[in-house]
């Protein structure tokens, strides 16, 4: 492999190398990166490029969980940028670590560097000569700035990355011991619960605190404008405390939500800001015999964690506070608690200790503030609040409800020579500690509240939010793709795995298969007609293959679809062939998924991200919308918000078509998209209906069908 | 009002000072330090908090302690050790199982559960067995497999 000209990004923004890794005389190497474990399997990964460069077993690499206190600054844990940003810094910073410690190691031997070799830690010379990381352990050997120009190995000569290895995380998790926030036992630890309001734009008018404060166990009752939560020694007494409390408050109610059946309507008639996504005009434009237009939607979208959001902080002094959390940036919401609250960065520290599962910006960093708020009346002792199942279906913030309208120019014969897209959408960004002012949900509602920031959308160099996908990969000659991101925000929206992907693939790969069904041509060989990147055919074809796409026996109730997706123009790969039992309600019997994020670190890694992104996807495709009247948001139980269960789950088939040449490409996101066009496309197939607005649900079906 | 209340805990007498009607979870979370089993709903609609009782897989957010007192509890930390796994423990690791691994310690026993009333379960009769268990990452297809092979290892 060349030597790199460049440092990586992150490495280049946090050059110490002393901050990613240090040996240890005792036999190990901890190394430090700045991104999380969201149940991904990032820091296996990590470990393993880490093990590689260093020549090191596994077993020898500690990973050190992520802090403002010492670690690389990483930003968030998103994008699906883990194993592209942190994996580059970790490989290059490792290798230099290495170059390092055999120059040491070649001075105290009294031989060249060239000559000598590492095996699982002891460097190894000419006529036995030998010595190892541990014995020449010296942290001033990476008290300095990584410098370019190192050379990482070639990815043929790696011996633990590329290879399935269990991840790290598993064992605690298996046998139930202490690994999440939720579990974290401190010493003198009280347990605080927050009175949310009973809807979106509900004001505190008036709060009767007497009952909860008569509470045995309960110690502090805090209120702050329409903030108010409670103290109290045990979980139980908080609980008691927070019902006293909500008996006690008077709320006005206001109806700032839009109308749920309507929802297409309203997105397109909000005032909005509007951008040009892309454009390209052919130099001799083709006729067009006729236009086709289509109208695609989804509603708003829940996280829906498994667990209810949690966090831990305690204040150390009048403007020192500790905290505790799962969210998925150190950095930014240490930022954030010190816009909100007027303190120095430096005197906040953050912790990540391990959540449930996170598919982007969900009630984490909501909770930690919620935290720091109830721990100031107590200043000294760690306050752990945990939110109910309720408010994290209802108060997390959700993925954003989308209006795609697209449109396809075609020539006489039905081929396409233009496409115009429309996007309306809330932005799929705010996440804190990238703007002015503080998004942690409290912050608006405090006293003095901050402004409550609208959700904005990435730069297309990030992927963009609203528009990202909405430009289709497939070559057509004229094409223009705008985006309107709403000035309003009732429902509080932010990033949601795939941000506008799953909407904008959803809409762009049924309206290719309508084109190809208008056609009477096969969906498939619609597609590739207009798809000139080598990799991109290959995923369809190997989907294709391996589902058996031409031996297809239609037969009654039955259908199947496939779809294809690039995740953001310029991710991993990805295709899915969908087949589906439509008896009547939709069921999906089998997803075949190939994918292509250049080269595998962890192919097993891979394999489970792609599985989980087809269910979920699936989940979010069949059964999810959030529900609201015009005051409040209704869907925040189990019940009344259903996800996927086990005897719904499709099965699932992933083929990694492995390309170690290639830069390696995040696999976090990339089945989504190309999922959910599938499953409408096979249950086209199936009943001849053609389903545009999610969920897929017995009633859409019937609608669209009349 | 409080009382003494005696519990069998993983094959252990625990006594508790608690008032009757206290969720069980919160007995083993919080006065225990069992961790293992988590709060996810406090309704029973998610699994999250299964433990065995007497055998069956129960809901303990649900479950107050007087209803528990006298019979055989068994949390994740009673299944099994990394020395001594569950079979069901070991097929879990084996088949990677799992993503975040917040949902694994109700499923892991709500499976045990099953294991015990039909040691060699069909496919569909384990995604019925966990039907009531919701994960979110999408770890389904994984689990199964690992519970079939708990299944067949353990036969």
């Amino acid at each position: 492999m060349k030597a790199t000209a460049q440092l990586p990004v992150n490495l280049k923004a946090n050059p110490r190398l002393s901050r990613w890794l240090r040996f240890d005389a005792g036999g190990f190497v901890e190394v430090s990166p700045g991104k999380i474990e969201i149940g991904q399997g990032i820091v296996t990964a990590l470990a393993q490029i880490a093990a590689d460069e260093l020549d090191v077993g596994l077993e020898r690499i500690r990973m050190k969980p992520v802090t403002t206190a010492s670690s690389p600054n990483e930003g968030t844990t998103s994008g699906s940028l883990s194993v592209e940003q942190s994996g580059s810094a970790v490989r290059h910073a490792a290798a230099e670590a290495r170059a390092i410690y055999l120059n040491a190691a070649a001075q105290r031997l009294g031989v060249r560097a060239e000559t000598l070799a590492v095996e699982d830690g002891t460097i190894v010379g000419p006529g036995n000569l030998r010595t190892s990381y541990w014995e020449l352990a010296d942290e001033a050997l990476l008290a300095r700035d990584a410098t370019p120009g190192v050379t990482a190995k070639a990815p043929g000569a790696r011996k633990i990355a590329g290879r399935p290895v269990p991840r790290l995380d598993l064992p605690d998790k298996v046998f139930g011991r202490p690994r999440f926030v939720h579990d974290l036992q401190l010493p003198g630890l009280l347990h605080g619960r927050v009175l949310r309001p009973v809807g979106p734009g509900a004001r505190l008018t008036a709060l009767d605190e007497a009952a909860a404060r008569a509470i045995p166990g309960v110690i502090a009752v805090v209120r702050d404008g329409s903030f108010a939560g409670v103290v109290a020694e045990t979980e139980a007494a908080a609980e008691a405390g927070l019902a006293a409390l909500r008996k006690g408050a008077t709320w006005s109610l206001a109806a700032t939500l839009p109308d749920e059946g309507e929802l297409a309507d309203w997105l397109k008639s909000q005032p909005a800001e509007t951008t040009t996504v892309d454009e390209r005009h052919p130099t001799a434009p083709a006729p067009v015999a006729r236009t086709v237009r289509r109208q695609y939607t989804r509603p708003f979208i829940a996280h829906a964690s498994m667990a209810p959001s949690c966090a831990v902080a305690q204040w150390t002094g009048a403007d020192k506070v500790h905290i505790w959390s799962h969210c998925q940036g150190v950095y930014n919401l240490r930022a954030d608690t010190a816009l909100a609250l007027g303190l120095q960065p430096e005197n906040i520290v953050v912790e990540h200790v391990e959540g449930a599962g996170c598919y982007g910006h969900n009630g984490a960093d909501d909770v930690a503030f919620d935290a720091v708020l109830l721990a100031r009346a107590v200043e000294g002792r760690p306050v752990r609040v945990q939110w109910s199942r309720e408010d994290e279906l209802a108060w997390a913030p959700m993925g954003a409800a989308m209006a795609i309208a697209v449109e396809a120019d075609l020539d006489a014969g039905g081929g396409i020579v233009g496409w115009r897209g429309d996007v309306w959408s809330n932005g799929h960004v705010s996440r804190p500690g990238r703007m002015p002012i503080p998004t942690v949900l409290a912050a608006s509602q405090l006293a003095k509240p901050f402004e409550r920031l609208i959700a904005f959308n990435p730069p297309m160099t990030a992927g963009g939010g609203a528009e990202r996908n909405a430009v289709p990969l497939y070559d057509f000659p004229a094409l223009r793709v705008t985006c309107h991101r709403l000035l309003t925000m009732p429902i509080r929206t932010s990033a949601l795995r795939t941000l506008g992907a799953f909407a904008n693939i959803f809409a762009i790969e049924s309206f290719m298969d309508e084109l190809a069904a208008e056609r009477g041509e096969d969906p498939l060989a619609f597609r590739l007609r207009y798809l000139k990147d080598w990799r991109a055919r290959a995923v369809l074809e190997a989907a294709a293959r391996r589902a058996g796409w031409s031996q297809w026996r239609k037969r009654d109730g039955a259908g199947h679809g496939i779809a294809f997706g690039r995740y953001k123009n310029f991710g991993a790969y990805c295709a899915v062939v969908a087949e589906v039992d439509a008896d009547p309600d939709i069921r999906v019997r089998r997803l075949v998924v190939a994918i292509d994020v250049g080269e595998v670190i962890n192919p097993d890694g891979v394999a489970n991200q792609m599985e989980g992104g087809a269910i979920q996807a699936t989940s979010w495709t069949l059964k999810e919308a959030v529900r609201f009247d015009r005051s409040r948001i209704t869907s925040d139980t189990w019940e009344t918000y259903p996800i996927l269960r086990f005897s719904e789950v499709p099965a699932v088939e992933v083929e990694i078509l492995d390309r170690p040449a290639e830069r390696s490409l995040g696999a976090g996101e990339a089945a989504h998209p190309p999922t959910v066009a599938a499953i409408a496309n096979a249950v086209f197939d199936a009943l001849g209906v053609r389903v545009r607005d999610l969920p897929i649900t017995r009633e859409r079906i019937i609608a669209a069908a009349g | 009002m409080l009382q003494f209340i005696k519990l069998r805990i993983n094959g252990t007498e625990r006594s508790v000072e608690a008032d009757p009607a206290t969720p069980l979870l919160s007995v083993l979370r919080g006065t225990l330090g069992l961790t293992g089993t988590h709060f996810g709903c406090g309704a029973n609609q998610c699994g999250a908090c299964n433990v065995m009782i007497d055998g069956q897989a129960v809901a303990s957010c649900d479950t107050p302690l007087w209803a528990a007192a006298g019979k055989e509890i068994v949390t994740v930390e009673g299944l099994g050790t990394p020395e001594r796994p569950h079979p069901l423990q070991r097929a879990f690791l084996a088949e990677q199982a799992a993503q975040c691994g917040y949902c694994t310690s109700g499923i892991l026993i709500s499976a045990a559960a099953l294991l015990r009333r039909n040691p060699d379960p069909s496919e569909p009769e384990v995604r019925a067995a966990l039907d009531r268990n919701l994960c979110r990452c999408g770890a389904h297809n994984r689990i199964v497999r690992a519970v079939l092979r708990a299944a067949k290892e353990a036969s």
